[in-house]
């Protein structure tokens, strides 16, 4: 494995699957009544936010925790730290602090890349504005493979806002190093134009592309895209690309509905999908704390150089 | 004085005597004991920038009138143009002449400053063209560079009115709105990496909009940094109608594409390569190499966009958007023009020299190196390779893209009406 | 192939472990609150086996698991990040039962401190015994094995080497001379 996790992009197959069985043995720690392991006992883990994640934020910290880390949560938002200078000097604080890992959470894509320029730890991306979420990726791949089995050429379904989504951009790759054939489906508007080269298919039609589909990813929808014309209204995109009763109902019995979060109920999807015994919603926060162990474990686990 | 040894254009060795400012006499062998000897360097006439930003007044930490003049002169220009944007905006007589001062009192170059079209460069009034042009900088290049004249009835006020002065707009071609929070070329790259796109048709649809005006109005349209092949086949379709429009292609966009985002030796997201327009992709610099050959493009211009360290060590979306160029500009050209085989030096000294000069319309500038004419030179080693080092470069900014390259040619010595403001490559 | 010789054959593997398992019920007075937990690779396999043997002796099927010790390594940063072994505990825990570690090879007893650790973190059994098929000496630690296969006087620079039928395809101990580190 490379020294940081910036994109899902950066893992092999073999980067992959190793995290995937990681994170499957450390499973069973959350569910014993000490669940701690002295493994990072000395490293500092830094929690570098610069935007709102409190999900994100306290997933990392209880990965980190539970490895016996020390962990260091420095959240930005607020502080006058907006522009990319504070980004470097904050680097340079955590460099002189000791850092053996940040985990960066930015609004700007690519903000892990500089960072790890100026930093000699691990860099763990977070989320970097509309790029990748590689830790999303993981922790989606994860939940479907304890659902369904090994992914190879399972059917993963793709809806929503593609064009802004770093957890589609990280899942197209990641799912793709796996072996699966994923569909993203979208309003043209929020696909990128270059989508095409994409290692995926691509479709406008959700009702096509359901009954053959193994797992159904809904992205959550940012209310502010509706301002900036990229679909008439909130009915019109949920009546075409929301996931309703009728909708699930089109679904293979055995395949399963996921989501990110946090959802908009009654938008992208309906609440009884959301809360239905196929929803992996629910077990995906928990096997996010999982997925972060057991990258923390592979990227500071070992010697560092 | 005498320049012995040199050869104009590439052509065969000769010599040329200067008195006065002026060439007296271009001849073989010639010699004196005091003579400079040129070593076979090629003869170009003096360098001349459409499109320069020299930041003062208010950037001065990126830049001055002296640092950047010191700069085109170390790339052999002896003439730039310095763009209207600085703080306070050039859009009154007064700033432009405070430029243009500054510019005589260094006397390392002559400095032109181009008017805003726009009061503050903000699109709603015109700015006092006719004052500017009449003032002691005598200002015929007008451009809100930075910021696009996106307002049609505007643009065809300011294509109108300067028709009085023979001045031409300059125009920025980027639709603001279909550019709003654009960070790179829209297509492959910008995909991958969750960058907002900046799509080529937002430069193509306002050169359209700005050829039809300016044939509509009989007026002189340039079009600033042109970016993509399809302004290169708008600017054709619009030459091909007899209509009075020139372009200008930088040296990055002959040279870069936007893989370098992704994919470089400084790392992905990188500002270094951040520049408005962006930099597009390998079929685009191809259209654009071969416009700029066959006089579709007209002139290539620098779009020196100095910035200080602290505006480019950021995360990209936060970084300023440019490149410094004037020193680098000639040897990107060699490598992307003339080691290709599309211009010979001829070629070059046209596109580099003779027709910025005269779209700028400055008759003592872009001259044949001829006797009777302003002693303008530049000579240039085209054999050298060089490694790019930008704390060598006499810019105050050191934002260049090409850090770390080797590219071909070294600029041996540049005069300015027979002057040496470069000397052996450094400055005098 | 580097200079190396058997030290024990199949049969000799199968006679130790048969011993091994009747001294555990002997030991542990008929194994009622036995659970062995084998540490990976090697260990968990030989816990297995052993489990089977008490089964075909007694009648009785004691809970075998497994103990992964990789996290509670006093080495881990001597090398890169190591794959995770398996850890299964038997369905009843191992609160108040006696542990059998098993192990391949006792040598320096970190990996058995590391395995301690660990079922510090497991549960509170009433004892702790270990058990190894090989036990080539050069402790670093006050460990001592309860049930020894085979001692076997090593040197340092030597390896020993354990191969599994259900892993490796075939059962043997091999000593490989040194110089080869």
């Amino acid at each position: 494995m490379k020294r940081h996790l910036i994109s899902a992009g950066d893992l092999t197959k073999d980067d992959a699957l190793l995290i995937l069985d990681t994170a499957e043995e450390l499973a069973s720690v959350s569910e014993r009544s000490i669940k701690k392991l002295p493994t990072l006992r000395g490293r500092t883990v830094v929690n570098l936010f610069f935007e709102d994640s409190t999900r994100t934020r306290i997933s990392f910290e209880a990965a980190a925790k539970r490895l016996s880390a020390d962990v260091i949560n420095f959240s930005a938002k607020g502080s006058s730290v907006s522009k990319g200078e504070s980004l470097k000097d904050t680097a340079l604080t955590l460099e002189a602090m000791g850092a053996d890992a940040v985990v960066i959470r930015h609004g700007a894509s690519g903000a892990p890349h500089r960072l790890a320029n100026w930093v000699h730890g691990s860099v763990v991306n977070a989320g970097d504005g509309t790029h990748e979420h590689p830790t999303q990726a993981l922790l989606d791949a994860f939940s479907m493979r304890r659902r369904l089995g090994a992914l190879e050429g399972r059917k993963i379904t793709i809806v929503g806002d593609v064009l802004h989504s770093r957890v589609a951009r990280s899942n197209v790759l990641l799912l793709g190093t796996l072996g699966a054939d994923v569909t993203l489906v979208a309003p043209p508007t929020l696909l990128p134009v270059s989508v095409g080269t994409w290692p995926c298919e691509v479709s406008y039609d959700l009702d096509a592309v359901l009954p053959k589909s193994d797992v159904v990813m809904m992205l959550r929808v940012q209310k502010e895209r509706m301002n900036a014309a990229y679909f008439p209204s909130e009915r019109e995109y949920s009546r075409r690309y929301g996931l309703d009763r009728d909708r699930f109902a089109k679904m293979p019995d055995d395949a399963i509905v996921m989501h990110p979060g946090p959802m908009n109920r009654g938008m992208e999807i309906a609440a009884e999908v959301a809360d239905s015994a196929r929803s992996t919603i629910v077990e995906q926060v928990a096997n996010g704390v999982t997925i972060r162990m057991a990258v923390l474990y592979l990227l500071l686990g070992g010697e560092t150089t | 004085m005498i320049i012995k040894n040199v050869r104009i254009l590439g052509g065969e060795p000769v010599s040329i005597r200067i008195a006065d400012g002026v060439i007296a006499e271009v001849a073989p062998g010639m010699d004196a004991p005091e003579a400079i000897d040129g070593g076979g360097a090629i003869a170009l006439p003096g360098l001349v920038d459409l499109h320069t930003h020299l930041r003062e007044p208010g950037r001065e930490d990126a830049e001055t009138v002296q640092t950047g003049t010191q700069s085109a002169a170390r790339g052999g220009y002896t003439a730039v143009h310095a763009m209207a944007n600085t703080s306070p905006v050039a859009d009154t007589a007064g700033v432009v002449e405070q430029v243009w001062r500054l510019g005589r009192e260094h006397g390392l170059c002559d400095v032109h400053p181009v008017g805003a079209v726009t009061v503050g460069l903000e699109g709603r009034q015109l700015a006092e063209l006719g004052a500017m042009a009449d003032s002691a900088a005598r200002v015929r290049v007008f451009s809100d560079d930075g910021k696009c004249v996106d307002d049609a009835v505007l643009m065809r006020r300011a294509l109108e009115y300067v028709k009085a002065f023979d001045g031409v707009v300059a125009q920025h071609a980027q639709e603001p709105r279909l550019t709003s929070g654009a960070q790179m070329n829209e297509g492959v790259v910008s995909g991958r990496l969750g960058l907002t796109g900046w799509p080529a048709v937002a430069e193509e649809a306002i050169i359209a909009r700005d050829c039809l005006l300016a044939a509509h109005v009989g007026s002189r349209l340039h079009v600033c940094h042109v970016s993509t092949a399809g302004s290169v086949e708008i600017i054709r379709w619009a030459k091909s109608k007899g209509w009075n429009v020139t372009a200008e292609v930088t040296p990055h966009h002959l040279l870069l594409t936007d893989d370098l985002v992704e994919e470089s030796p400084v790392g992905a997201y990188n500002p270094i390569y951040k520049v408005n327009p962006p930099l597009r992709t390998r079929a685009d610099v191809e259209a654009l190499r071969a416009a700029l050959a066959d006089g579709t493009i007209d002139i290539v211009a620098t779009d020196h966009a100095p910035h200080p360290v602290e505006d480019k060590e950021t995360e990209w979306s936060a970084a300023a958007m440019g490149m410094v160029g004037l020193e680098t500009a000639l040897s990107v050209v060699q490598e992307a023009m003339v080691e290709t085989g599309l211009l010979d030096w001829a070629g070059v000294a046209q596109r580099m020299s003779a027709l910025p000069a005269r779209i700028g319309r400055l008759p003592g500038q872009g001259r044949p190196l001829e006797a009777g004419e302003p002693a303008n030179i530049m000579l240039y080693d085209p054999s050298a390779r060089t490694k790019v080092d930008p704390s060598a470069f006499a810019s105050k900014s050191r934002n260049t893209p090409y850090e770390g390259m080797t590219l071909p040619g070294r600029v041996v010595a540049t005069f300015l009406r027979g002057r040496p403001t470069v000397l052996e490559g450094k400055l005098v | 192939m580097s200079d190396s010789r058997a030290v024990l054959e199949a049969p000799d593997i199968h006679r130790a472990l048969t011993r091994i398992a009747h001294e555990i019920l002997e030991r542990t007075k008929g194994a009622d609150d036995v659970v062995l937990l084998g540490i990976p690779t090697r260990g968990a396999t030989l816990a297995r086996r052993l489990g089977d043997r008490v089964e075909q002796f007694e009648g009785v099927k004691i809970p075998v698991g497994s103990v992964d010790i990789t996290m509670y390594r006093d080495d881990l940063r001597l090398r890169p990040a190591r794959p995770l072994g398996h850890t299964e505990l038997p369905p009843d825990g191992i609160d108040g039962k006696v542990v059998v570690l098993v192990d391949d090879v006792l040598y320096s007893g970190r990996t058995v401190r590391a395995a301690l650790d660990a079922l510090n973190d497991l549960g509170r059994p009433t004892a702790v015994q270990l058990a190894t098929l090989v036990d080539r000496g050069h402790r670093e630690l006050p460990i001592r094995a309860d049930y020894v296969g085979k001692n076997l006087p090593t040197a340092k620079s030597e390896k020993v080497k354990v191969y599994l039928q259900e892993i490796d395809g075939r059962d043997a101990v091999v000593l490989v001379k040194g110089g080869a580190r």
